[in-house]
């Protein structure tokens, strides 16, 4: 992979050198060529070169999807993902459509008028019909855009708690996530960052009555098939809980609290042996491996071989370990979810001992 | 208005014999000659995007090889780069300051500062700014905070590093991240002290626009490039002020114990009096300034295109009044987008159901744009001189980028890519890129007439216009499939995360291509000094053009012409237009009919 890469870069900057030494070629000429304004013979070759970079760019495309679509998110694991996935594609398919012809025509003009001393340029200065037909089809384009985008959004951030939703809370700070759970009563207990002391690092207010079942734990699980309700804190700067593989993000913002709800669909299980994920997995496991002989060379620890897990990741700059915040998300069946919960100590236990 | 611009004129022309006294500080430093400073304002932007470029390879290494050691960390970041190893906050603090001057110093500053003042009263047929003396002292204070800023990055504790958007907490806490102490302090002090010299540099163009046009220049006759510094200038009087607002709210959240957006902290152990502020409140009014900040770097670089594609292809710029209406058009759009940088701020949701649609809107305009384009290239005679080869790849870029802001104006597709390497390349292609394409064009088209008739060697503009395209695309085309791969932008390194492990390969890439380019501006910069000192002399009218500035005194004197100020007497794109029988231009073998040529009687007159 990475030697074709190489190889790549090498050919595509092999590509610009020899365009470059065209270029100087062409321009060179006869002796008596010294102006600076561009001639026929320049208008020639830059014309050429015109035609041959909307290929460039053609050919980089297709490059990038053959050898990197496998580093794409895999399929949505949650509901509304589906819908984010699918307005994805649509909008994907039109800007390409959109992009390789307007890039054609852009570069093939340029190519196909290039100047020449015996040519004459077209006094064409208006045309209402045309331009109202470039303004009229982006505009149904874009209402149609706007009106499926729409839909999409209301419904994603639109949360009906009459679903009975699994209210969890995920609690931000420089640099690790908490997540608490509401317990039986599924209603979370008030909390305030004067609160906070010692072990009670969330500063939940342990006199509520609904904060005496709460449980806090450092690993997000989540039950397949229920609708999860986060809300979110954070106790010293913004930070943002994105979490791609569900399509899900929201800010966590110091002095409120914000919500982003969604219904996970596959368990971490099954996601392991999705495969496009046991293909990726691989990848990633082989260049690791490659990277532990250098390590183990030098006479360093190797590294772990990788298995695939769900990511809480933080997503808006909140400092120096900013680039390591995650906690890990378990998605697994309800009984197993239940079962997980049970074994948790409540926050009240966790404090009295 | 007209009268007292005639009256001027006369001044001018009567006192002609003054022009010589001027001493070597009046004429070179604290000039209040529009050409002058026009230039000024180039250098000083050249100077900082060299800055600002610089700070990009130096975290494009660490990004597409973390685990080594480069030792050229330690030769340009000193204690932040021992042993070659880069530290989190320098990485953040690279990210900052190339982002703020990239933007602001480069982008705003440099390109709608050099261009505004050079061309506004050139192209409008005046003999210099409205107030030659506001105009230097936005000049200098510009100067003053890119000093300013360029010291922030000696600041022992770090410059500033909360990002460019700088977002409270993160920036007004010290105990947060290092660089939010005396490196914020700077760096806010610097912008306020930049916004002012942006206002008054504003006003002063709205004025000469509005004011000091000459006899037929009627606002329908004006090149677009005026249209668009003029509407320019008014998006900057609009929205600056508002960014002012928040730098002082979070000088006094800073320093005199505020809460306008602080609220229930707990860091560094203990928890700290302010209640009742939000950060989201800072976003709003940040962004009110940020994304109509967007179409201030955009616009004057479409303006520039509209005019060198228009000349170069030797045919009328396709649309005049489309062109116009949809400068307008963005100019208003961009003032209620802002929004759309906020759909997962927190935010009422309705309120993103809104940003959508404006933001999908905004889309028209600019696809009129685009389109007008292009058909301007179509059957024209395309000189294909560097200038016209950095319109065209602006146009590419514009396209490119544009295009995938309908997945980032889509708030639900938003939150997916939101902060991602998705919106990095998007907003690099479309804005970043496009509008240094109009940078660089604008410095080739108009040198001969910044720098007396001296033009600048075209090979080495062919060079480096090739080698940049290239460079471009093959830097942010792969970024877009790092940010669908879900990985968060302002990561130090993605090695904390196996699963981002495949995507090394990507940032090498990445990397490799941003050093070709890189290096390509290295020519660049070659070329721009030696033509400036060696650069063979063009004739007075390099480009065949119809504008009024071509028809300038090639030497640089104050009040740029040296008889009367010529009279116009149409719009500044009859180009290839042909007689009435059809057998030859009106002015016979010539393909262009400058401005102050009056309708012939063997032509039809067009009305615009």
């Amino acid at each position: 992979m990475t030697a074709f890469l190489v190889v790549l870069v090498l050919i595509l900057f092999g590509v610009a050198i020899w365009q470059m030494g065209k270029i100087f070629q062409l321009s060179k000429g006869k002796a008596d060529n010294t102006s600076e304004i561009a001639n026929d013979k320049d208008n020639n070759a830059n014309g050429w070169l015109m035609l041959m970079f909307v290929f460039f760019i053609y050919v980089l495309t297709i490059v990038c999807f053959v050898k990197w679509s496998d580093v794409l998110l895999p399929q949505s694991a949650s509901a509304h993902g589906l819908e984010t996935d699918q307005l994805w594609l649509i909008s994907m398919v039109i800007i390409f459509i959109v992009g390789i012809i307007t890039q054609w025509l852009l570069h093939y003009f340029a190519f196909k008028y290039r100047g020449r001393k015996t040519q004459r340029a077209t006094f064409y200065a208006d045309n209402d019909k045309l331009e109202f037909i470039w303004t009229i089809i982006p505009v149904i384009v874009l209402a149609g855009l706007i009106i499926y985008g729409l839909f999409t959004w209301t419904d994603i951030m639109n949360v009906d708690t009459e679903d009975d939703p699994l209210v969890v809370e995920l609690y931000a700070q420089q640099f690790k996530w908490n997540a608490r759970y509401a317990g039986d009563d599924n209603v979370l207990g008030e909390a305030n960052v004067r609160l906070i002391e010692g072990a009670n690092i969330l500063g939940v207010d342990t006199s509520d009555p609904n904060a005496q079942d709460d449980i806090v734990v450092n690993e997000l699980h989540l039950p397949k098939g229920r609708k999860v309700l986060f809300k979110m804190r954070s106790q010293d700067v913004l930070h943002s809980a994105y979490m791609p593989h569900f399509r899900a993000q929201m800010n966590c913002v110091p002095g409120m609290i914000t919500q982003f709800s969604f219904t996970p669909t596959i368990t971490t299980e099954k996601m392991r042996s999705n495969p496009d994920m046991v293909e990726k997995v691989k990848h990633i496991n082989d260049i690791r491996a490659k990277k532990s002989e250098v390590l183990l060379a030098k006479g360093e620890e190797a590294l772990e071989p990788y298995e695939f897990d769900y990511l809480l990741l933080c997503n808006k700059i909140c400092g120096n370990s900013h680039y390591n915040m995650q906690m890990k998300i378990v998605v697994e069946d309800e009984d197993a979810f239940n079962a997980w919960l049970k074994e948790q100590k409540t926050l009240v236990q966790a404090l009295e001992q | 208005m007209s009268a007292h611009a005639h009256d001027l004129a006369m001044d001018h022309h009567e006192d002609h014999g003054h022009h010589h006294k001027e001493t070597f500080i009046t004429k070179y430093i604290f000039s209040q000659d529009h050409k002058m400073i026009s230039k000024q304002y180039l250098f000083t932007g050249l100077i900082m995007g060299f800055i600002g470029i610089a700070m990009s390879i130096l975290f494009r290494l660490q990004l597409a090889w973390p685990d080594h050691q480069f030792s050229i960390y330690e030769v340009f970041l000193g204690k932040w780069g021992a042993e070659g190893v880069m530290d989190p906050n320098i990485y953040l603090a690279l990210v900052t300051i190339h982002g703020t001057i990239m933007v602001f110093f480069v982008l705003t500053a440099g390109l709608s500062g050099t261009f505004s003042n050079l061309l506004i009263p050139l192209q409008c047929g005046a003999r210099d700014m409205a107030s030659g003396f506001l105009n230097m002292i936005s000049y200098w204070l510009f100067f003053l905070s890119s000093v300013i800023m360029v010291i922030s990055l000696f600041v022992e504790a770090g410059p500033a590093s909360a990002g460019w958007t700088i977002y409270p907490p993160l920036s007004a806490l010290p105990q947060a991240i290092p660089g939010s102490g005396a490196g914020m302090t700077l760096w806010l002090v610097s912008m306020a002290i930049f916004i002012a010299s942006s206002l008054l540099g504003a006003l002063n163009y709205i004025v000469t626009v509005l004011n000091l046009r000459t006899k037929g220049m009627s606002m329908t006759r004006l090149p677009l490039t005026i249209w668009a510094f003029f509407i320019t200038a008014v998006i900057g009087v609009v929205s600056f002020p508002v960014l002012l607002s928040a730098a002082l709210l979070l000088i006094m959240d800073r320093s005199f114990g505020t809460s306008f957006f602080l609220s229930d902290i707990y860091i560094a152990g203990e928890v700290l009096h302010n209640q009742g502020g939000s950060p989201v409140l800072f976003e709003h009014l940040f962004w009110f300034l940020g994304h109509p900040e967007v179409y201030i770097v955009l616009l004057p670089a479409l303006g520039i295109t509209s005019e060198i594609i228009a000349t170069n292809s030797r045919k009328p710029i396709f649309g005049y009044r489309a062109m116009v209406a949809s400068i307008l058009a963005i100019a208003f759009l961009s003032t209620i987008v802002w929004g759309h940088h906020m759909f997962v701020s927190g935010m009422n949701p309705f309120l993103g159901s809104v940003f959508t649609f404006t933001t999908l809107l905004i889309a028209i305009p600019s696809a009129v744009k685009a389109f007008n384009y292009i058909t301007t290239l179509w059957k024209g005679n395309l000189q294909l001189n560097p200038a016209m080869l950095f319109s065209i790849g602006l146009v590419s870029t514009f396209i490119t980028g544009g295009l995938t802001g309908i997945i980032l104006g889509d708030s639900a597709l938003d939150i997916n890519v939101h902060d991602t390497y998705f919106v990095v390349a998007h907003f690099h292609l479309v804005m970043g890129i496009s509008a240094l394409y109009g940078l660089f064009a604008g410095v080739y088209h108009w040198f001969p007439k910044m720098f007396e008739g001296k033009m600048m060697n075209k090979n080495m503009g062919y060079v480096h216009f090739w080698v940049t395209a290239i460079g471009a695309y093959g830097v942010f085309f792969p970024m877009h499939f790092i940010g669908m791969a879900g990985l968060p932008r302002r990561y130090y390194t993605n090695t904390a995360f196996p699963y981002f492990d495949d995507l090394t390969n990507v940032n090498v890439v990445i990397t490799i291509f941003a050093i070709i380019a890189a290096a390509a501006q290295l020519v660049f910069l070659f070329n721009f000094i030696y033509s400036i000192f060696y650069g063979k002399k063009g004739p007075k009218n390099p480009w065949g053009s119809n504008t009024l500035e071509w028809t300038a005194e090639v030497k640089h004197i104050h009040g740029n012409w040296d008889g009367p100020i010529p009279h116009v007497h149409r719009w500044a794109y009859d180009y290839s237009k042909l007689n009435k029988d059809g057998s030859d231009y009106v002015i016979a073998g010539q393909d262009y009919i400058p401005q102050t040529v009056p309708i012939q009687e063997n032509e039809e007159e067009m009305h615009h």
